[in-house]
């Protein structure tokens, strides 16, 4: 079992929006700047009004890795884990497993779209290719 | 043009590392810190400062098992400054605040210290080099990766490596260099965990960690310790060898802490320090006999090479495929193996390898005149950078 994030009040809403299918990026209500990991303050305008909001969950693969080795005794293997820019987000990337049958298949430039799976008291993202999706 | 050296490193040590040694920190700690002592002709009564990184902590097994306060008690040392430094520009983090601290007269002889047994606890069922393993939760910049499956830093330098192989038309033979040049001068250094050649078949037949990375791109747990001491300028006149003085330092950092939201993924926080060394001193790349690198994993040696402008934005694979890193190259890097075949000293290994070559010291390695060195340390969004001069 790896292990899960901790809740802040900045990231709850990133590592909590999966339960109703939602990708929650934070962005500032100032200069609407995208925020990621979530902070309080803008990076760019020290705006203390930085919200989440759910974005599109869409993407286009920045770069992936196919992991191979089993760090834990449980973690099935290999998997892909994709770096994927966000279509609605700029500058922001998010990363997260695959979920494919392929793992050999994922490309840069592949466009993704979010999926998300319960453990404990989140809810993590998944990427999954867009053309299967559903 | 840059203001006159006030710190100096004036001995390194070097414990037995080894796989496995089930031999305590503190223990390998002492026979580093004799060695130092010795090269540097100084005795423990003349160190009055002690710096490490990151402090004694068990975020990854065995990966830092001494803080100051055990080494300052085993060594009987009476200090006037100590500091463990967990958050600064990488591993390179101690040396350089020791730089500091013996410019502002704070001490005269700083104790600089890296202590691992990771190999150890890999032994004693205790993944190494996995942050939060066995934890329920995790924080900061770790858990955008841990929670999402990206656990090991292989998988981090493995999506740097993919984004560079596709802009750059990069490929794992490259790498591959990387490593089997480290294995030759390894294989020279007596000290070095790794000794049996490697060839460019055994390479590409490794088993994969996290693709693009196989398992020779990956650095070697091992159990060991590495001391470096760091002087006052004037201090350092009384001791035995000619001191390296720190000609200048670079520790710029300009992207978020995160392995990956920096714009560019081809390039780390080593680029920003790199430029920052760089614009510290009138010396030039072209001015470097002998270069540490860290190389945690391949991949990083030629984003260095980059970082520190040895060559262009791209054009690594070209300057490594030319033979400029190799043995007999015109840019030996990592000459006492690195951490891919020398053992992961954390940084600490190849600063120590750079100091044995300014003092002419490497052995059958040695690279002949070696004056000045450049070592730089750290990947992702973390890098320290320090350039040294024999004076």
């Amino acid at each position: 079992m790896r292990p899960l994030p901790e809740l802040t009040p900045e990231n709850t809403a990133f590592w909590t929006g999966g339960e109703r299918g939602e990708l929650m990026i934070a962005f500032c209500g100032d200069c609407s700047k995208a925020v990621h990991p979530p902070q309080l303050l803008c990076p760019a305008c020290q705006s203390q009004a930085v919200t989440p909001r759910a974005v599109a969950g869409t993407g286009t693969v920045y770069s992936f890795t196919v992991n191979h080795q089993p760090w834990l005794p449980d973690m099935k293997v290999p998997f892909a884990i994709a770096v994927v820019d966000l279509n609605d987000a700029p500058g922001v990337r998010v990363t997260a497993p695959v979920l494919t049958d392929d793992p050999d298949t994922v490309r840069i430039g592949q466009a993704m779209t979010i999926a998300f799976e319960a453990s404990g008291d989140v809810w993590l993202p998944l990427w999954k290719p867009t053309e299967q999706a559903a | 043009m840059s203001a006159p050296p006030r710190a100096a490193i004036t001995g390194v040590g070097m414990s037995d590392i080894g796989r496995n040694t089930g031999r305590p920190a503190m223990l390998h700690l002492a026979e580093a810190a004799d060695r130092a002592l010795a090269r540097a002709g100084l005795t423990r009564a003349d160190i009055d400062g002690i710096a490490t990184y990151p402090g004694k902590a068990d975020n990854s097994p065995g990966m830092s098992p001494l803080g100051t306060g055990e080494v300052r008690g085993a060594l009987g040392l009476k200090t006037r400054w100590h500091s463990a430094v967990p958050d600064g520009p990488a591993q390179m983090a101690p040396i350089m605040v020791a730089a500091m601290a013996v410019m502002t007269g704070q001490a005269r002889h700083v104790l600089c210290f890296r202590a691992l047994t990771e190999s150890s606890s890999q032994s004693a069922g205790r993944r190494a080099s996995i942050a939060g393993a066995g934890k329920a939760q995790i924080g900061g910049w770790l858990s955008w990766l841990v929670p999402v499956g990206a656990m090991s830093a292989s998988n981090w330098a493995g999506w740097i490596a993919n984004r560079y192989f596709h802009e750059f038309g990069m490929t794992r033979e490259h790498l591959g260099m990387v490593a089997v040049a480290e294995r030759q001068f390894a294989q020279m250094n007596p000290m070095a965990v790794m000794q049996k050649p490697l060839t460019m078949e055994d390479y590409l037949a490794a088993r994969m960690i996290s693709s693009p990375l196989g398992l020779f791109d990956c650095d070697i747990p091992i159990d060991g310790a590495a001391v470096v001491i760091v002087s006052a300028a004037d201090a350092a006149r009384d001791c035995r060898l000619p001191p390296l003085s720190i000609e200048a330092m670079g520790s710029a950092l300009q992207s978020p802490e995160t392995w990956d939201q920096r714009a560019d993924l081809t390039t780390m926080g080593a680029h920003d320090a790199g430029a920052d060394l760089w614009a510290r001193t009138s010396l030039k790349p072209a001015d470097v006999d002998v270069l540490g690198l860290y190389d945690g994993f391949s991949i990083f040696v030629p984003l260095w090479l980059e970082a520190l402008g040895f060559c262009g934005h791209g054009e690594a694979k070209d300057f490594i495929a030319e033979g400029n890193i190799a043995p007999g190259g015109r840019f030996p890097v990592n000459t006492g193996g690195g951490q891919l075949s020398g053992g992961r000293l954390h940084g600490f290994g190849l600063l120590h390898e750079v100091c044995l070559q300014l003092w002419g010291e490497a052995g059958a390695r040695q690279v002949p005149g070696a004056s000045t060195g450049v070592c730089g340390m750290g990947g992702g969004f973390i890098a320290g950078a320090m350039l040294l001069n024999r004076t």
